[in-house]
């Protein structure tokens, strides 16, 4: 079972629907056994980092711990940038440190936020882009992006005048900037991939 | 490259998808969630649905509504029509909507968008403005007054004195993420978006313009693209009445060098 994090943020349940969709049996919980049970965990978000951050509160620290001992973890959007160490966004607050890097605003000279299909170039060795070709649309809404200064971490990117980090994967940690759950086929795609990734844990 | 958005809109009255000219005369246009279904299905980027009810009876139906779509349609949609209160965008929001747009609640009181930006980020508050271009006499303006337009509110049946230029750069200021810009003298006309309208706000906002009322031929969403500088074009009336397709209007835009998600 896939559990997406309930930490009172918005669109928690439209991750759940493209699970549900997949015919994947998935669950929205805040219950620490049942995040210590769930085969794969999502963390959704759209929220300002900071709130995020607040209203996670002490989940943060299990997640941490269960991603750390190997169980599969998709953060999106904010939730994506949750994984990384610091946010600049309405000033500074702490991420879950799982990679490194920090949330940074968007460059000016560009319309922000970042909002709509931009493409994405796959990077063949990622496991969430399995079946999807060399590159494909996914939908962003963003004003903040993750400078990723991990050497161990993958990372797929996106153009928006400069090379955006839109995916990335360090071992059982992945995430993405853009929203897989309103990308539409392909973003359905990515939700599948990342069950067959839980999977496999399973077995 | 970020693509230029097409945005069909599907204006909601007692859980039916209506279409009017110049905000009257409505006319049935289906199921609103057959339609976004099959708009998704034909490749939009998103939709919008406008409660153009905005009573506490249509608030509850709107509700269900998202839940419905949220079930069907995995592009992002907006939601707006009679939106008050940060309780009302939590809702909407948890039920499914990627953002919510908001109209005269923000002309009353900017605090809203402060209040919600700050809470559920930027990306997902959209300003709806409503505009009129301000009288003018023997074609042009007022002495000493540039052409201007003014904010209409509750459903654009209000005028305010309030310039639409200036507004959209304070509701960016207050943390308004994208403006949804609708002129009333173009709406259900098919005659053209007010590319003056939206080039004079996209000059002014450093946030995404989505041009709206008007659309009724494929040079139409060209223009608004590359002359008013729209980031996405919203349309109602040729998708819902007449024959041209979402991927029609993609496959025109990319022969002419605009960037889609084909």
């Amino acid at each position: 079972m896939i559990v997406v994090i309930d930490y009172n943020v918005g669109n928690v349940r439209s991750v759940c629907k493209a699970f549900g969709y997949l015919g994947c049996e998935v669950r929205l919980s805040s219950r620490p056994d049942e995040i210590e049970a769930a085969e794969g965990l999502v963390l959704p978000g759209v929220a300002a980092f900071g709130y995020a951050v607040g209203v996670l509160g002490g989940l943060a620290e299990l997640i941490k711990e269960v991603a750390l001992a190997g169980k599969p973890l998709l953060g999106i959007c904010v939730g994506h940038q949750l994984l990384f160490e610091k946010s600049f966004e309405h000033g500074e607050h702490r991420g879950l440190s799982l990679i490194k890097g920090d949330v940074v605003r968007l460059p000016a000279g560009r319309v922000i936020p970042h909002m709509g299909w931009n493409k994405v170039v796959m990077p063949e060795s990622m496991d969430l882009f399995a079946g999807l070709g060399m590159e494909k649309h996914f939908y962003f809404a963003h004003s903040y992006y993750t400078d990723v200064k991990d050497s161990s971490a993958e990372v797929a990117y996106t153009d928006y005048g400069f090379e955006l980090p839109a995916s990335i994967q360090k071992g059982n940690i992945y995430g993405t900037q853009f929203h897989p759950e309103k990308s539409g086929n392909a973003g359905l795609q990515v939700l599948r991939n990342f069950v067959s990734v839980c999977e496999k844990g399973k077995r | 490259m970020l693509t230029k958005r097409i945005i069909p809109c599907l204006d909601v009255k007692d859980g039916r998808v209506v279409k009017g000219v110049k905000f009257l005369n409505l006319r049935d246009a289906g199921d609103p969630v057959e339609l976004g279904k099959r708009y998704s299905d034909e490749g939009a980027d998103e939709l919008v649905f406008l409660d153009i009810t905005a009573t506490i009876r249509s608030r509850k139906t709107i509700v269900e509504l998202v839940e419905r779509v949220a079930e069907n349609v995995f592009i992002p949609f907006t939601v707006g029509g009679g939106i008050q209160t940060i309780e009302q965008i939590d809702e909407l929001l948890r039920s499914g909507a990627e953002k919510v747009s908001i109209n005269t609640a923000a002309v009353q009181n900017t605090d809203i968008i402060v209040k919600a930006a700050g809470r559920f980020g930027n990306q997902c508050i959209v300003l709806a403005i409503d505009a009129r271009r301000s009288q003018v006499k023997n074609g042009h303006p007022p002495r000493g007054e540039a052409a201007g337009w003014q904010v209409c509110v509750k459903a654009g049946t209000e005028p305010t004195d309030i310039d639409v230029v200036k507004w959209a750069v304070e509701a960016e200021k207050s943390g308004a993420g994208e403006i949804l810009l609708t002129s009333m003298d173009a709406d259900g006309t098919q005659a053209g978006y007010d590319n003056e309208l939206n080039k004079a706000v996209s000059d002014a906002v450093n946030i995404p313009v989505i041009a709206s009322g008007g659309a009724g031929r494929l040079e139409h969403l060209y223009d608004a693209i590359v002359k008013g500088g729209a980031d996405a074009v919203l349309m109602a009336s040729i998708t819902h009445f007449e024959t041209i397709s979402i991927r029609q209007m993609k496959e025109y835009l990319a022969g002419r060098q605009v960037p889609v998600n084909l």
